[in-house]
């Protein structure tokens, strides 16, 4: 469904992302770990259209995307729910979530992908008619997963989406997660909160210094002594 | 001693009451966590004691004396440092000179340049941020703008240091450290007062953990009263208490 090819991405002249190359296959959840400051968002705002390759590829459900504008990335099908939320402060919740809602396919279902997003997060409910800048923290991260599911995404993109969120609501984000799955959609996903990502994913890279050092079944990750130490903290 | 009171202490956003009736202290040379399922008004309660929000009703002493009132800089100055959610850092500036934003304007008794860069280059260090001092603070990784963060309010050399997530978005190896600095700015002499949803980290560095939900206290205790307390559980924990990496 989306493959990345050797990609290399720059900031000026430093170089980020060094022959980066990952695929994730059609109703996946696929993981990417690593430490802060590995490229992990540097990948993930390149697949989402706001970075663009030096050079390599993005192919989207055969398309190449690389180098598209935004509008046509998310029209394509791709959400992608940046770290931190980053909602636009001075609309309503309902607004934010309504922005989401542009791409043609969503825009008539919206009232009742609306729906589905207040059942997943009730507190965005109450909070409908707020502006976003009152949110606290975490809701603002809610508020993004919602914004990204109101376009009716094939693909999400989270930017840890666990970021700030109490320990109750950690546990249903990640049942979220993996029941996107059911309902049919592919997720990539940037997580800090390792174990948890690698249980519900089916497989996951690494990612250190901008390259790709290892993938495989997160099953066997796990399980991996590298990865026990370097990132469970084992 | 009691270095930070608030006692009553409300604040409404529109008609709603964000903080209500709040009541807290901390003590010299503790480690307390301030948690709370999202919304609950962590935030806004860091807000009212560094005066980035004047609160309605209610007082906030800091050893002693009311700082409820004051303008933000004089809290500082006082010395009330603090660190941000969403981090505040000049991006366009390099590291150093954000943290010598600290040390210059933000100690009680004020320094001469020189001091205040020596001041800044020690903190830098300290929180191991050092080798990127001419780094604009926008290139930084969030986790290490955070540690900026630190280091640029240990410039102002407080008393009392209040941590607005600085575990988030770490790692557990990363987490472990964060958790190192954490305790050794409180064997620098520093009393904290810090927010974070990483149960593993608040339960371990903790001395007391303050509870806050729709605004009001609803627990207060040693990190093992905290988990065995039912109400904390059902709003804040969820079933398995340690799902925090």
């Amino acid at each position: 469904m989306l493959e990345v090819s050797n990609i290399d991405v720059f900031y000026g002249k430093i170089q980020a992302l060094w022959g980066v190359s990952l695929r994730v296959d059609q109703e996946e959840i696929v993981a990417l770990i690593g430490a802060n400051g590995a490229g992990k968002t540097t990948l993930l705002n390149t697949i989402g259209g706001s970075l663009r390759p030096a050079s390599g590829n993005v192919m989207f459900l055969g398309k190449k995307i690389a180098g598209l504008a935004l509008p046509a990335i998310v029209e394509s099908g791709i959400a992608h729910i940046p770290e931190g939320g980053k909602p636009f402060p001075d609309m309503s919740v309902r607004e934010n979530l309504e922005m989401g809602a542009y791409p043609y396919r969503a825009w008539t279902r919206k009232e009742e992908t609306l729906k589905q997003v207040y059942h997943i997060f009730p507190r965005l409910r109450e909070r409908e008619r707020q502006l976003a800048r009152t949110l606290s923290g975490g809701e603002k991260q809610m508020l993004a997963m919602g914004r990204g599911l109101m376009s009716k995404p094939r693909l999400c993109l989270f930017d840890e989406p666990s970021y700030g969120l109490a320990p109750i609501i950690l546990l249903e984000l990640f049942r979220v997660i993996k029941s996107l799955r059911e309902q049919g959609l592919t997720v990539f996903l940037i997580e800090q909160n390792v174990r948890h990502s690698l249980e519900i994913a089916d497989r996951a890279y690494v990612m250190e210094n901008g390259r790709i050092t290892s993938e495989g079944k997160s099953k066997e990750l796990l399980q991996n002594d590298h990865i026990k130490k370097a990132y469970l903290g084992l | 001693m009691r270095i930070l009171e608030g006692e009553g202490v409300t604040k409404y956003f529109g008609g709603l009451a964000a903080i209500s009736n709040v009541g807290f202290h901390v003590d010299q040379g503790e480690i307390v966590g301030l948690i709370g399922p999202n919304g609950a008004g962590k935030t806004t309660l860091f807000n009212l004691i560094s005066a980035a929000l004047v609160l309605n009703s209610g007082v906030i002493k800091f050893k002693g004396e009311k700082i409820s009132g004051l303008k933000p800089h004089q809290v500082c100055r006082a010395g009330v440092a603090r660190t941000f959610q969403s981090v505040k850092i000049f991006g366009n500036i390099p590291v150093l000179g954000n943290v010598l934003l600290g040390s210059l304007f933000g100690t009680s008794t004020g320094m001469s340049s020189a001091d205040a860069a020596r001041e800044a280059m020690e903190s830098l260090e300290f929180v191991g941020l050092s080798t990127m001092r001419a780094t604009p603070a926008k290139d930084l990784t969030l986790a290490n703008q955070k540690r900026l963060e630190v280091a640029r309010a240990l410039a102002t050399q407080p008393d009392l240091l209040l941590i607005d997530e600085l575990i988030a978005g770490l790692n557990p190896t990363e987490t472990a450290q964060a958790m190192e600095l954490v305790t050794r700015i409180r064997d620098r002499g520093i009393t904290i007062l810090m927010i974070e949803h990483v149960m593993k980290a608040i339960m371990s560095i903790c001395d007391r953990i303050i509870v806050l939900h729709h605004g009001e206290k609803i627990a207060e205790g040693t990190p093992q009263e905290i988990t065995a307390s039912k109400t904390v559980v059902e709003v804040y924990l969820g079933d398995q208490a340690y799902a925090g990496s």
